[in-house]
């Protein structure tokens, strides 16, 4: 007689627990041979306002730590993903890639944690200035974190997606909600698992899976939310978080949505600046010119 | 003192801790939504003994404290203010003047809180100077070190001592339910309380980890109603620390509708002590108001 499979019961990622959805919910997303891959949590909105919460709380925390710590914290991502590809790889597998696919976006993965743990403190080196201005003040504008962001994921993609995600948000000192792609949820979650081992404090990175649909209303009009970044393909979603967004004005972008995860150019810092903001301080000097500086 | 006034002290029954739990349990998994929830949330609002009790206090944050009491939130000004403001005796003076002819209440702390570690003439003393700085109602600590020694009597009438020294002022007894053991013993300070003359029991100062539980005021709340049958007398209840959010502080009012009835549902008989829970309530209001879930970005600090 056969053995009967034991199928993965996949719970959310909140504030550096796992805990089920509070609505009970759940669905079983299917393999391409039609048979269920796994049990998924379906998260209700209450998850996400969950999320906001561990979410908030953690902003302090993390954007308060040394950029170069943020690096190190980054680069062990990327070190956890490495000891356990051969998991996500086999993962990658089950929800339709290609071996070959499988192999290629595990080693995308690891190295867009990599790429990102470089930028954690040289991205306020490029986008930062000294601005000259006509009074006795040093003046100088740099970029910091906005607070709790929330990500939708692309449907393709189930590793890649939300590492391209997390990865230039947190890099700055932002706090993350990912929500994962609906029909391909699987590697959100064994990353989650990865992420918890890694350093990564509690509420720094939060990961719903579901119905990105069902959830966009309250992620945009939520108060709490600094900013959204929608990678989704729906233009009609898109056009109602632009409304739901006024509420408190928060940022939303979709920056990179026109490319690939796998292209080569979606790499850049620009996708870490679209989730920070410009301080700009008047440092008060001794008379101007008296140093020679042009400053 | 005329201690004939008193009834006896009788011997407190044993609590069944299991069975609070489980009580507990039951008023958590209450679902309480709509305009149900928006009445609770108000009813809160109106119980709510806001709090300052820091050692950094000054007379401007006890102002500040004092308008947030008048106007909780500039855009919904047809919400109920609060019951009271809690201060320091050194600033009921201050508390008193900002809130005269508002209808809320200046209730002070007194008789060395948090630790009530002094001689009772200077507790005394203590209360007397809040009252005559104008308080209306006086939150006294018991001496705990005295309870866990078995010196019921002294606590007994250090309490009665205190009230008689409050004289109009309407007195809370705060057991700090975290020094004092399990829910016997939490029981027993009850009564004591209770029979000394306490117009109000409260759990805790807010000073120590262990703060207000549900099982704690479960406890409490049915010393009140043993106290009630037998007398007709209605004693108040005061949970405070570690209440910070709107669901909780629904909670507690669904378990004091099923323990002590209608009645005790005012701010009269029950307040909370928070400083924090205000604004979470605030949130939740304007959650169902405008349906979006809220920041405190755009609520005052307090």
């Amino acid at each position: 007689m056969g053995r009967l499979k034991v199928l993965k019961t996949y719970k959310l990622y909140i504030g550096g627990a796992f805990p089920r959805t509070e609505s009970g919910r759940y669905y079983q997303p299917k393999a391409e041979d039609e048979k269920p891959m796994a049990n998924m949590c379906l998260a209700s909105r209450k998850d996400f306002r969950n999320s906001v919460v561990a979410a908030r709380k953690a902003v302090a925390g993390w954007s308060g730590r040394t950029a170069y710590n943020r690096s190190q914290i980054l680069y062990r991502i990327a070190e956890m993903l490495e000891n356990n590809r051969a998991h996500f790889e086999e993962e990658l597998i089950l929800q339709g890639s290609s071996k070959e696919e499988a192999t290629a976006e595990v080693d995308a993965s690891i190295d867009r944690w990599v790429y990102y743990a470089g930028w954690c403190d040289k991205y306020t080196q490029i986008f930062g200035s000294v601005n000259p201005v006509a009074s006795s003040h040093f003046n100088f504008s740099t970029l910091e974190a906005m607070g709790v962001v929330a990500g939708i994921c692309p449907e393709d993609h189930a590793l890649l997606g939300p590492t391209s995600i997390l990865a230039p948000i947190i890099a700055s000192g932002n706090t993350a909600i990912v929500v994962a792609s609906k029909s391909r949820p699987l590697s959100s979650i064994s990353l989650a698992e990865v992420l918890n081992n890694s350093d990564v404090p509690g509420g720094v990175i939060n990961i719903l899976t579901g119905d990105a649909q069902e959830l966009l209303p309250h992620i945009g009009a939520h108060m709490d939310v600094n900013a959204v970044w929608y990678l989704g393909n729906d233009a009609a979603a898109w056009k109602q978080l632009q409304v739901d967004a006024a509420g408190n004005l928060k940022r939303i972008s979709d920056i990179n949505s026109d490319k690939g995860l796998m292209d080569a150019g979606w790499e850049t810092p620009y996708v870490l600046k679209a989730f920070t903001e410009v301080k700009t301080t008047w440092h008060p000097i001794e008379v101007i010119g008296a140093s020679g500086s042009g400053y | 003192m005329d201690k004939h006034k008193f009834l006896e002290l009788p011997k407190s029954p044993p609590v069944d801790q299991v069975g609070v739990g489980d009580r507990i349990n039951r008023v958590q998994s209450r679902s309480i939504k709509k305009s149900t929830k928006m009445e609770g949330l108000e009813m809160v609002l109106s119980m709510i003994d806001l709090t300052t009790l820091e050692g950094q206090d000054t007379v401007n944050k006890v102002r500040q404290l004092c308008a947030k009491a008048k106007r909780l939130h500039e855009p919904y000004p047809d919400l109920p203010a609060v019951a009271a403001v809690c201060v320091y005796p050194s600033m009921v003076a201050v508390a008193k003047k900002e809130l005269k002819n508002t209808g809320i209440n200046v209730a002070s702390v007194a008789t060395a809180f948090p630790s009530g570690q002094t001689l009772l003439d200077i507790k005394l003393d203590d209360v007397r100077f809040a009252v005559d700085s104008g308080a209306d109602e006086i939150d006294m600590v018991i001496s705990r070190g005295k309870f866990l020694q078995g010196e019921y009597n002294y606590v007994f009438d250090e309490i009665a001592a205190v009230k008689e020294a409050c004289n109009k002022a309407r007195l809370k007894v705060i057991l700090e339910t975290g020094e004092i053991g399990n829910l016997d013993s939490i029981r027993k300070a009850s009564d004591i309380a209770i029979y000394a003359g306490a117009d109000f029991i409260k759990t805790s100062t807010g000073k120590i980890g262990k703060a207000a539980t549900l099982p704690v005021t479960c406890v409490m709340l049915e010393a009140i109603r043993d106290y009630y049958f037998k007398t007709g007398t209605q004693v108040g209840m005061k949970p405070a620390g570690g209440i910070s959010n709107a669901k909780l502080a629904l909670q507690y009012l669904v378990l004091v509708k099923e323990t002590l009835g209608d009645a005790w549902l005012d701010k009269q008989w029950f307040r909370f002590g928070a400083s924090s829970l205000a604004n979470d309530v605030l949130k939740q209001i304007a959650k169902q108001k405008s349906g979006s879930y809220q920041s405190g970005d755009y609520f005052s600090i307090d």
